[in-house]
C-alpha cells in the first residue's frame, strides 16, 4: 500500500498563523516532521502549545500559512478544498476525544460512512469492508447497536473501526481516551497498539504523558514548535500480558 | 458522487428520525398544493359547465344583426334601423365558401292555443339549415322541407315546454295548433336543450318556415337576426369576413362607411363569458399558490434550524471526506424530498377534497393532469429554492469548527 522507502508524512518548515483582528497568533512557527510507515507517534503538548494547529494541518482539515506538507509521497499542503476532502477521505482515519458517531445510526452504518463518499471506487463491497473493521475492533456482535446503546469504550472503537475502513495512510487519534474511564483507555490504547502491530501508521495527539508512553515516540510541541523528538524507552501497556487480557477486558464492559 | 438512490435513502431516513417535524414541515406544502389544484379545479369546472352551454347553442356559430343607426348624432338603439332581408340571406348563401348553412332567424311572440290550453311563447322563422347550425334535434315528427319554406306553409314545430304545456298527455305531432289565430300543423317536436347560460328555457319555443313567419305573421320584409355556421373553428374568421363583404355589397355600401350590421361569432361569446370565470380561477389560484411560498419558507426555516443542529454531524461527515458539494446535495435533497412528499400528499388530498365537494356541494371541480404535474414539479421547485440557502450554508461549514460545535 504504501511506499516504505519514503516517510508517510513529510513536513517542511510547517507554520500556521491565525489573524485574531488587529493580532497575528503565531500557532506553529516552522515545524518539521518525518513519520515512517509502521509508526506510533504521540504528539504531546499542552493547551495553547500548536499540538491541536498541527492535527488539524496533518489532517488536511486546514490549510498552513506555509511550509510544505507531503502525505504518503504526495504534496498536499497547496490543495483546493476539494482535494482535501478526497485526501480525508482516502488517506486518514480520525478518532476523536468525544467519538463523533452519527447518532441514532447503527454501528455498521456509522462505519460505513467514510465509503458513502469514496470516489476512487478502491473499496467496491462497503458492507462487507466495514463488517471487517468491526471485526477488527472486536465489535462484530454489535454491529446493530446505535450509538446510544454502546458504552463509551464501545463507542471509540466504532469510531475507530470508521477510521480503519478506508485502509488509510495514517489514523489520527485526537485525545481518543479523553472521555473514558482509566481502565477503558488501557482498552482503547491496547487496541491501537494492535493496530500498530499490524503496520498501520498512528498519530497519537494528547496531553497526558502517560498515554504518551504507550507509543514508539513521542515529539513535544511547545509555543508552535517541536521541542523534543525522542523514541519512548520504557512503553506502557504494550507487553504481552495486557494484550492477552484484551477479551477480558471487552467482555468486562 | 454518490448514488442517487443512496442520497434519496439517506435523506427519507433522516426526515424519518424527526417523523413529527417533517410532516408538520410538509404540510404547508400540502396544504398549498391541494388548494392550488382544488381552487384551480373549481375555477374550471365552472368554465366547462359554461362552455358546455354556451356550445349547445350551435358549433361555430355565426351571428349577425342588424347595427344601429345615428341620425344627427341621435343613436336609436340596436336594431333601430333594420335592413337585414331574405335577400341578404339568399345572397350569403350563394356567393360565400366557407358556410357549412346559413338561416334567417325572424322572432315573434304571441298566443297559441291549441289541445289542453294556450301558451305564450316565441316564435322563430328559419329555414332548413337553422337545425344544424343550432344544434336542434327532433324527438318526434319531422323538420319542414325547403318546399314548405318557398310555399309559406303553415307548419311548426314545438319545443318540449310548448310541447308539454299545449299537449301534456298525448303526442304533439300531427295536432293542430292556432298561433295568434292562424291555424298551424305541428309536425314535430324538438328535443329538450334545458336552460342556457342565462336561465332562459331554451325549449319555449316554436321553429316555422321563415317565409311563413316573416309574409303570414309580422307581415314584414326585415329579419331579426342571421345564424350561419362556418364550416370549421378554424375558417371562423374567414367566413366572417365573407360575409361582411357580401353583406356591404348588398347594401351598396362605400367602402370606408360603417357597417350597418354586427357581426360575432361563438368564440367571441364564449370568450367574454368564460374570460370572468377565468380570472376568477386566476385569482383563486395565485392565492393558493401564495400559501404553497409560505409553505416553502416554512421548509427554509426548518432547514436552517437543521443544520445548526446537524452541524457536528456535517462535521463528521466532512472530516470522513465528504466534500462541500455532497454536504450540500444531503441537505438539498433533504428539503426536496420533504416538498414534493407534501406536493403528493396535497395531491391525494386534492383528490379527497373534489370527491367531497361533489358529495356535498354543487361545486364540480376538474382536476387536469396538467395541473397536477404543474403543482408537484412547482412543490420540488419550492424545494430546490428554499433549500438552496440552508444547504449552502451547511456546505461552507468549516469542518474544524463543525466538530468542535456543541
Amino acid at each position: 500500500m504504501n511506499n516504505p522507502t519514503q516517510p508517510v508524512i513529510l513536513i517542511r518548515d510547517l507554520k500556521k498563523t491565525f489573524q485574531m483582528g488587529d493580532v497575528a497568533v503565531h500557532a506553529l512557527r516552522g515545524v518539521n516532521l518525518s513519520v515512517e510507515t509502521g509508526e506510533f507517534v504521540a504528539i504531546m503538548g499542552a493547551s495553547g502549545s500548536g499540538k491541536s494547529t498541527l492535527m488539524n494541518l496533518l489532517g488536511c482539515l486546514d490549510t498552513p500559512t506555509s511550509g510544505d506538507y507531503y502525505l504518503d509521497g504526495h504534496l498536499v499542503s497547496a490543495l483546493s478544498q476539494n482535494e482535501y476532502a478526497d485526501i480525508r477521505n482516502k488517506k486518514i482515519g480520525f478518532v476523536f476525544q468525544g467519538f463523533n458517531l452519527l447518532s441514532r445510526t447503527s454501528a455498521l452504518e456509522n462505519v460505513e460512512l467514510p465509503l458513502l463518499y469514496d470516489r476512487s471506487h478502491r473499496i467496491t463491497n462497503a458492507r462487507q469492508a466495514a463488517l471487517a473493521a468491526l471485526d477488527q475492533v472486536g465489535l462484530a456482535d454489535r454491529i446493530h447497536h446505535q450509538p446510544s446503546q454502546l458504552s463509551g469504550g464501545q463507542q471509540q472503537r466504532v469510531a475507530i473501526a470508521r477510521a480503519l475502513v478506508n485502509k488509510p495512510a495514517i489514523i489520527l487519534a485526537d485525545e481518543p481516551t479523553g472521555n473514558l474511564d482509566s481502565r477503558t483507555s488501557i482498552d482503547v490504547l491496547t487496541l491501537f497498539q494492535q493496530l500498530n502491530d499490524q503496520g498501520i501508521t498512528i498519530i497519537l495527539v494528547t496531553h497526558e504523558s502517560d498515554i504518551a508512553q504507550c507509543a514508539k515516540r513521542i515529539v513535544e510541541i511547545r509555543d508552535g514548535l517541536v521541542l523534543r523528538d525522542e523514541p519512548v524507552l520504557k512503553r506502557q501497556y504494550g507487553s504481552v500480558d495486557q494484550l492477552a487480557k484484551l477479551p477480558e477486558l471487552a467482555e468486562a464492559e | 458522487m454518490f448514488q442517487f438512490t443512496l442520497i434519496l435513502k439517506a435523506a427519507m431516513k433522516s426526515l424519518m428520525k424527526n417523523r413529527m417535524r417533517s410532516l408538520l414541515t410538509s404540510l404547508g406544502i400540502i396544504i398549498g398544493v391541494s388548494a392550488v389544484i382544488v381552487m384551480v379545479g373549481i375555477g374550471e369546472g365552472s368554465q366547462r359547465q359554461i362552455e358546455s352551454q354556451i356550445n349547445a347553442l350551435g358549433t361555430n356559430l355565426i351571428v349577425v344583426f342588424p347595427s344601429f343607426s345615428r341620425s344627427g348624432g341621435v343613436s336609436h338603439g340596436a336594431g333601430s334601423f333594420n335592413r337585414l332581408t331574405m335577400d341578404d340571406v339568399e345572397k350569403i348563401n350563394q356567393e360565400t365558401t366557407l358556410l357549412s348553412g346559413v338561416s334567417p332567424v325572424i322572432r315573434t311572440g304571441g298566443q297559441v292555443i291549441g289541445g289542453a290550453g294556450n301558451w305564450n311563447t316565441t316564435i322563430y322563422g328559419v329555414n332548413t339549415d337553422y337545425f344544424k347550425i343550432r344544434n336542434w334535434e327532433l324527438e318526434s315528427g319531422s323538420e319542414f322541407t325547403e318546399r314548405a319554406n318557398k310555399t309559406r306553409s303553415k307548419v311548426a314545430l314545438l319545443g318540449k315546454t310548448v310541447a308539454d304545456q299545449l299537449f301534456p298527455n298525448q303526442e304533439a305531432t300531427g295536432q293542430k295548433i292556432r298561433i295568434r289565430n292562424i291555424p298551424f300543423t305541428v309536425i314535430g317536436v324538438l328535443k329538450s336543450k334545458g336552460q342556457n347560460g342565462m336561465g332562459q328555457d331554451q325549449d319555449d319555443v316554436i321553429l316555422a318556415p321563415a317565409s311563413t313567419v316573416l309574409y303570414r305573421l309580422k307581415g314584414r320584409t326585415n329579419i331579426d337576426m342571421i345564424n350561419a355556421s362556418a364550416v370549421s373553428t378554424a375558417q371562423l374568421d374567414a367566413a366572417m369576413e365573407q360575409i361582411r363583404t357580401v353583406i356591404r355589397r348588398s347594401h351598396r355600401i362605400e367602402s370606408g362607411d360603417d357597417d350597418d350590421f354586427n357581426i360575432s361569432n361563438q368564440a367571441e361569446i364564449t370568450d367574454a363569458v368564460t374570460s370572468t370565470s377565468k380570472v376568477m380561477t386566476m385569482l383563486l389560484g395565485s392565492i393558493a399558490g401564495v400559501s404553497l411560498i409560505v409553505g416553502g419558507i416554512g421548509i427554509m426555516n426548518i432547514m436552517l434550524v437543521s443544520v445548526t443542529e446537524r452541524t457536528r454531524e456535517i462535521g463528521i461527515r466532512l472530516s470522513v471526506g465528504a466534500r462541500g458539494a455532497d454536504v450540500m446535495i444531503q441537505f438539498m435533497a433533504e428539503a426536496i424530498v420533504l416538498s414534493v412528499a407534501g406536493g403528493i400528499i396535497g395531491v391525494l388530498l386534492s383528490f379527497g377534497i373534489t370527491w367531497g365537494l361533489s358529495l356535498f356541494t354543487s361545486l364540480t371541480a376538474v382536476i387536469e393532469p396538467f395541473i397536477i404535474m404543474l403543482s408537484v414539479v412547482f412543490s420540488a421547485a419550492v424545494g430546490i429554492f428554499f433549500g438552496f440557502y440552508p444547504a449552502r450554508k451547511a456546505a461552507g461549514l468549516n469542518p474544524i469548527d463543525a466538530l468542535r460545535y456543541e
